[in-house]
Formats: C-alpha cells, sequence, structure tokens
C-alpha cells in the first residue's frame, strides 16, 4: 500500500539520505534531489569523524549502499524552481524541466560554512598561512602533508575556535556545537602528523556535549600535549619573518597575549545554505536563529512544519553533529509516515495462555 | 595583493562642501587646516565653505562624558542648519573624532526618528533654526583621497628618494573613529583601509605593512585626559613604533588629529624616558598629516604648512624628497619676523 505514496526529499546530504534509507524501509517511494552529482553532502569533504576517528568514506559508502533500492530515485544536479500545493499533491518543480508529485516534502537541505574572509580580522584570504577547518580537513583527505606557504614544516600552529559562531558583530550569536570537537579532533591529527609541532587552541568555552568528547579533550590534552587557551584572538597580522602574529587575551591569566605561529587554522562555524534560504522564502517556512528552519513545536513535533505536509530534517534546522543529524533524520521519517497515515503495528495483545508469568512457587 | 578594501565604497561627491573644522589641530599642526582650504579651493578649483559661524562638535566633551548626547546632538544640528542656510548639502569634517560622531549621530536618527525630532526640538527652542540632513557626509581625508590622481597630475615632487628612485616606505595609521565605528562608512572598512594607503600608492611611495598596523596610537579621550593614565597612551605609541621600525618607514602619516600628535610628540617623551629613539640615525621617524603630504607632493613649502611645529624634525625627510627648503626661514612668520625657536630636546635634535 505505501507504495502509492510519494515523498520528495530536497537535499541529499546524510540527512537527506537517510531519510531515503528508513522511508524506503517501509516501502514508500523516494525522489532524491541534490544540486551536486553525487549522494553525500558536506560528508563527502570530510576525512575523519569525532570523537573516534572513524573514516567518512565508509560512513558514506554504507549509507550508500542502503540506498541502492527500486524504491528510490535519486536525481542529481538540479535545483527546486517552484514547489506548487493543491488537496491532493505537492508538485516540484525542477530545473531540468522535470514535475515531479510528491504527498509529502522532506526538507534537508544543510548548512554551509561560514566565509572566514568576514572575519576580516583574521585575515584569511589574505594571509596564504591562515586556512580554515575545512580547508585543513581537505588536507587531510586528500593525505597531503601540512605545510606553510613557503613549504617549511610548522613549528607552531593555532586553531582558532567560534570563527563565524557565538559573534554579534559578523549576526550570529548562536553556538555551531561541532567546531569545537573538530578543533580537538583535528588538534590531535596535527599532532599524529607533526609530532614536533606546538599546537595551541583558542577557546571561549570548550562544550563538550557529546559522547566521547570530554574524553577526547582530555586526551588531547595529556596525551598530545595540545595546550587550550581560553580567549579569542583579537587579530592576527603578518610579521617581517613571514610569520603571523597573534593577539589574543588569555581570560584564565587575565593577560594580553601575543605570539608568532606559522599556521593559523578558523574553525569555521555553520550557517544556513543557500537551498536552506530558497526553501524557506518559497515555503514561507518560520525561521529560527541564524536563519535555520523553525520546525513546528519544538520536543514533541520536531520535524513538521508550519506548512501541512512539509518536513525538515538535519542542519538545515540549526548546527548539528553528524550523530544527531541521523537521529533526526530517523525521527522525520516516522513523522512524515505518521502523516502519510501508515499505521505502526499496534502491540499484539497477548493472550493469557501466552503470557509468562514469574511466580515465586 | 590585498583587495579587501574594494569591498568598501563610499559615495563622495565631487564639489560643493560645508567644511568643519577640528578644535585642537589648529594647535597641534596649524597648517594643515589651510593647507586643506588651499589644496581644494586653489589647486582643484573646488567650492568649500569655511564658515567662521561654525563651533566645536563637542567630541571630546561628549566621550569623557561631561557633554550630554542630547547637547552633542544639538550642537551638531546646529552645524547642519548652519550648513543648510549657507546652502550646502554635503558636509566635511576636519576632524576623525568629529566625522565619527556625526556618523553615529545620523545613524541614531535612522534608527530612532523620534530621537531626530528630539534633537529639531531643542534646536528649534534655542536658535529658532531648522536644518535638513547632509546628503553627503565624507571626511576630509576622504576628499583628498578623492583627488589623488587628479594631484598627482600636480604633482611637483613624489614619495620617491630623489637620489635614489626608491619609493618611499610610509607607515599609514588611520584614526578609530574613522571607519572602526561604521566600518562602511571609511574607504576600505577597518581591517584594511584605503583612505590614506591610496593616496601613498597614488603619489609614488609604498605602504609598509607592519604587525601592530591598526593598532590604536593610544589617544583614546579617557587613557589620556587622565594624568594618571597617560602612561598607556605612551605604551600603545610604543608598541606602533617598536613594530615599524624594523621595517625603516621613511615617515609615518596619520589622518586623525590625535594620532598625528601622539605618533610624533610621544617619540620625545620615549626618548627622554627610556633612551630609545627610533628612525634612520635615531633621529626619529617624521608624522605628517595628510593634507602635510599633499602639500609637499604639491610644492608647497614646508614651513608655509607648520611642519616647523613637528616634535620630530622634517628636514631629513625633506632632503630625502628633494624639496629646497631654507633651514633659516624655519621659524619666521609669514611677515618674516620670529615665532622664536624652541628649545633643543636632550634627544631627537635635528
Amino acid at each position: 500500500m505505501n507504495q502509492s505514496k510519494q515523498v520528495v526529499i530536497i537535499g541529499a546530504g546524510p540527512a537527506g539520505m537517510e531519510v531515503a534509507a528508513v522511508l524506503s524501509d517501509h516501502r514508500y517511494r523516494v525522489t532524491l534531489l541534490d544540486k551536486e552529482l553525487q549522494m553525500g553532502g558536506k560528508l563527502n569533504q570530510w576525512a575523519h569523524l569525532f570523537p573516534d576517528f572513524s573514516d567518512a568514506d565508509e560512513l558514506r559508502h554504507a549509507m550508500l549502499q542502503r540506498l541502492n533500492k527500486p524504491e528510490i530515485h535519486f536525481v542529481p544536479q538540479v535545483t527546486v524552481e517552484q514547489i506548487s500545493f493543491s488537496s491532493e499533491k505537492i508538485r516540484v518543480q525542477l530545473s531540468d524541466g522535470q514535475l515531479v508529485n510528491a504527498d509529502a516534502l522532506m526538507v534537508t537541505t544543510g548548512f554551509q560554512v561560514f566565509n572566514a574572509a568576514r572575519k576580516e580580522e583574521y585575515g584569511y584570504g589574505l594571509y596564504q598561512n591562515v586556512i580554515t577547518s575545512a580547508e585543513l580537513e581537505t588536507l587531510f583527505r586528500e593525505s597531503r602533508t601540512i605545510r606553510t606557504s613557503n613549504g617549511r614544516k610548522p613549528g607552531r600552529i593555532a586553531l582558532v575556535h567560534c570563527i563565524g559562531s557565538r559573534d554579534e558583530k559578523c549576526g550570529n550569536t548562536y553556538c555551531s556545537r561541532v567546531c569545537c570537537i573538530t578543533a580537538v579532533k583535528q588538534a590531535i591529527e596535527i599532532k599524529k602528523r607533526l609530532p614536533q609541532s606546538e599546537v595551541f587552541c583558542f577557546y571561549i568555552d570548550m562544550r563538550m556535549f557529546g559522547h566521547g568528547f570530554e574524553e577526547l579533550y582530555r586526551e588531547a590534552q595529556e596525551k598530545w600535549n595540545i595546550t587550550f587557551i581560553r580567549g579569542r584572538v583579537s587579530e592576527a597580522a603578518r610579521n617581517q619573518d613571514g610569520l603571523l602574529q597573534i593577539k589574543a587575551e588569555d581570560t584564565l591569566t587575565g593577560r594580553p597575549l601575543k605570539m608568532n605561529t606559522d599556521l593559523m587554522v578558523l574553525m569555521v562555524g555553520m550557517e544556513p545554505s543557500d537551498g536552506t534560504r530558497q526553501m524557506q522564502w518559497m515555503l514561507n517556512l518560520k525561521q529560527t536563529f541564524g536563519g535555520f528552519i523553525q520546525s513546528e513545536t519544538g520536543l514533541l513535533n520536531g520535524n513538521a512544519t508550519n506548512h501541512a505536509g512539509v518536513f525538515v530534517a538535519g542542519s538545515c534546522k540549526g548546527p548539528m553533529s553528524l550523530s544527531d543529524t541521523l537521529t533526526d533524520a530517523r525521527s522525520a521519517a516516522l513523522e512524515v509516515m505518521k502523516y502519510l497515515g501508515h499505521s505502526i503495528p499496534e502491540r499484539q495483545q497477548a493472550s493469557a495462555e501466552n503470557e509468562i508469568s514469574f511466580d515465586n512457587r | 595583493m590585498n583587495n579587501n578594501w574594494k569591498n568598501y565604497q563610499k559615495d563622495i561627491s565631487n564639489d560643493h562642501y560645508y567644511y568643519a573644522r577640528s578644535c585642537i589641530r589648529q594647535n597641534f599642526f596649524p597648517g594643515s587646516e589651510t593647507a586643506f582650504l588651499n589644496i581644494l579651493q586653489k589647486d582643484l578649483q573646488r567650492d568649500i565653505f569655511d564658515d567662521p559661524k561654525h563651533t566645536t562638535c563637542t567630541g571630546i566633551g561628549y566621550h569623557s562624558d561631561i557633554v550630554p548626547f542630547e547637547t552633542t546632538m544639538t550642537v551638531i544640528a546646529r552645524q547642519f542648519a548652519l550648513m543648510t542656510e549657507a546652502g550646502y548639502s554635503n558636509f566635511v569634517p576636519s576632524c576623525v573624532t568629529s566625522f565619527g560622531l556625526y556618523s553615529e549621530i545620523l545613524e541614531t536618527w535612522e534608527h530612532h526618528p523620534e530621537i531626530e525630532a528630539q534633537a529639531r526640538d531643542y534646536l528649534w527652542k534655542a536658535t529658532r533654526r531648522e536644518f535638513k540632513i547632509p546628503e553627503n557626509l565624507v571626511h576630509t581625508s576622504d576628499l583628498i583621497f578623492h583627488f589623488r590622481e587628479e594631484i598627482a597630475r600636480k604633482a611637483k615632487f613624489r614619495l620617491v628618494n630623489a637620489e635614489t628612485g626608491r619609493p618611499l616606505q610610509v607607515v599609514e595609521h588611520i584614526g578609530c573613529h574613522y571607519a572602526k565605528i561604521f566600518p562602511s562608512r571609511g574607504v576600505g572598512g577597518a581591517e584594511f583601509p584605503y583612505v590614506l594607503a591610496g593616496m601613498i600608492e597614488s603619489w609614488g611611495g609604498e605602504v609598509v605593512d607592519y604587525p601592530e598596523r591598526r593598532h590604536c596610537c593610544g589617544f583614546g579621550f579617557r587613557q589620556y585626559l587622565v594624568m594618571a593614565n597617560r602612561g598607556y597612551p605612551v605604551a600603545n605609541s610604543r608598541k606602533k613604533l617598536e613594530s615599524m621600525q624594523p621595517y625603516q618607514p621613511d615617515f609615518i602619516v596619520t589622518n586623525c588629529p590625535g594620532c598625528s600628535m601622539f605618533l610624533d610628540r610621544w617619540q620625545y617623551v620615549i626618548a627622554e624616558q627610556e633612551g630609545v629613539t627610533y628612525g634612520e640615525k635615531g633621529m626619529g621617524i617624521p608624522v605628517l598629516t595628510y593634507e602635510e603630504m599633499a602639500g609637499l607632493v604639491l610644492g608647497y613649502q614646508p614651513w608655509d604648512l607648520g611642519m616647523q611645529t613637528h616634535q620630530v624634525a622634517v628636514e631629513p625627510l625633506l632632503r630625502k624628497m628633494g624639496i629646497p627648503f631654507r633651514e633659516e626661514e624655519k621659524y619666521l612668520d609669514r611677515n618674516g619676523k620670529s615665532i622664536s625657536c624652541p628649545e633643543k630636546p636632550s634627544f631627537l635634535i635635528a
């Protein structure tokens, strides 16, 4: 019966893929759309995942295998041009001219990383030895060696947290949640590759909320000798030797700090992707902090929107770790099933004969 | 190549400005405002109205918490009324703090029309005057920047070592209130301001990019107005001077009254306190206003520009640029009468 119901998922990143996997398990027909050629979204750009350094490619392949079913139709390299609603169907007009009908719509358009050039005081785009966490991950992914712009092995590397997060100056007051643990992970990966290097993390607070995060943070200090300094970097400049001079305040000692470093890594936060903003505008969805999509009610109906038949999942709702994204996607799939009238088998009434009795006699 | 400044452009009208002077520049660098008027009016043939009726903007009092915002707004409303009465719609203050304050008030009024209405009411009750909001508010350094290529075409001297042909190495320093309050109102924004760098490049010099380039000179009113805090301003200037020294700059140029004075005068204080001097042969790094820099480029006589009042002697720079000058006229006024010669300090003796 479910095969007559069609769900269109906009965005084939981890959230979209997981929703598709769960719905197809229950025999719903799913059309999965993405502007890119490949499924996987930001996962495709990651080398290793926190907190266990598992291989991002392995996870992606495992997820892709689950999608290899006749119920799932992937349409790559398309964008949504128009969405119209009638009493019976939702019609999605695609950029390649296709018109797709749906009984429910799932928005999984995700996030984009903060453009670090907007924090002009850090000189990203100006000084070659200032890179982002996303670029460092690409370097790990391509198994390239960490070098400064003039080919030297960096002796000192500074990782700066909260770039584009918790920052009123750039309009993002929220925490992006994953940057702290990403910094810990990447700092350890740097130390594994460059054991002689000094690695400093400049943070506002260490937000180690997830399973295994706190333990990794401790390991970074105890085993890998990474130095964590509580204080925001105020600016970076280049000195005569081509090194970066950074200024910060160590708020634990209450003293200003100035140091030279070979490489500075900016831990860029999350912002709503262009696709997420487009969906908000196109579907007139409510906004939450930072321009992410607001789900209908926070706790009990966390994936429905103010538009009947339209659901949201993953980081288009706000900054989320990968594990939270996948959990949210499964929850969203359940809400879609409920909306489409899927009857979840009721618990069979156990007959008196089948009851197992525990008896002390 | 840093092109970030290109993201920050501002409208700068080509002509017809109402000019507002600074209340301290005529003491610190007495020839600069006259040089500005001469350059704009005589060399560039532009209409700049220097109105004797205008007053201070109250900036120092406002930032020192002794003049309330309502009073400051009313005084500034009066300046705008004078501009309106004189038939102008473009406003150009000479002081960076004034520019910041005018910008702050216009921004306040834009977001709070009720506060603008209140300022209009106060002004009417106090003076029976009315005003129009300026169509274009720019700082005087914006105007010199705007005409930098025209000035380059009229240049008699360039920012080049006349003997070696090497571009002069110039440290540019921007006053905090120029763009750090409202980055979009400054040419080049707050982090990579281009207003002075553009002049330097157009006139043949090279900008020194040193680590403490964006650091404040230390002039902050709350620091230097309190005698006990003055060590802090000196420390800030010292930090900058220490940072720029290895780049061997030929001179410093700034667009703020306070920065010009501090970076110049503190060199003497540091020399007296610590015995440390900067610049070539320990003779100090000359500090120029942008009007003085433009004036030298256009062939103005250094003593007509008021450069004899600098703490750090400018003669080595003048020789470097190949600018002829008469040493014996340094301390003569326009009528050839002596203005008296300062005592020679222990350090920085030319």
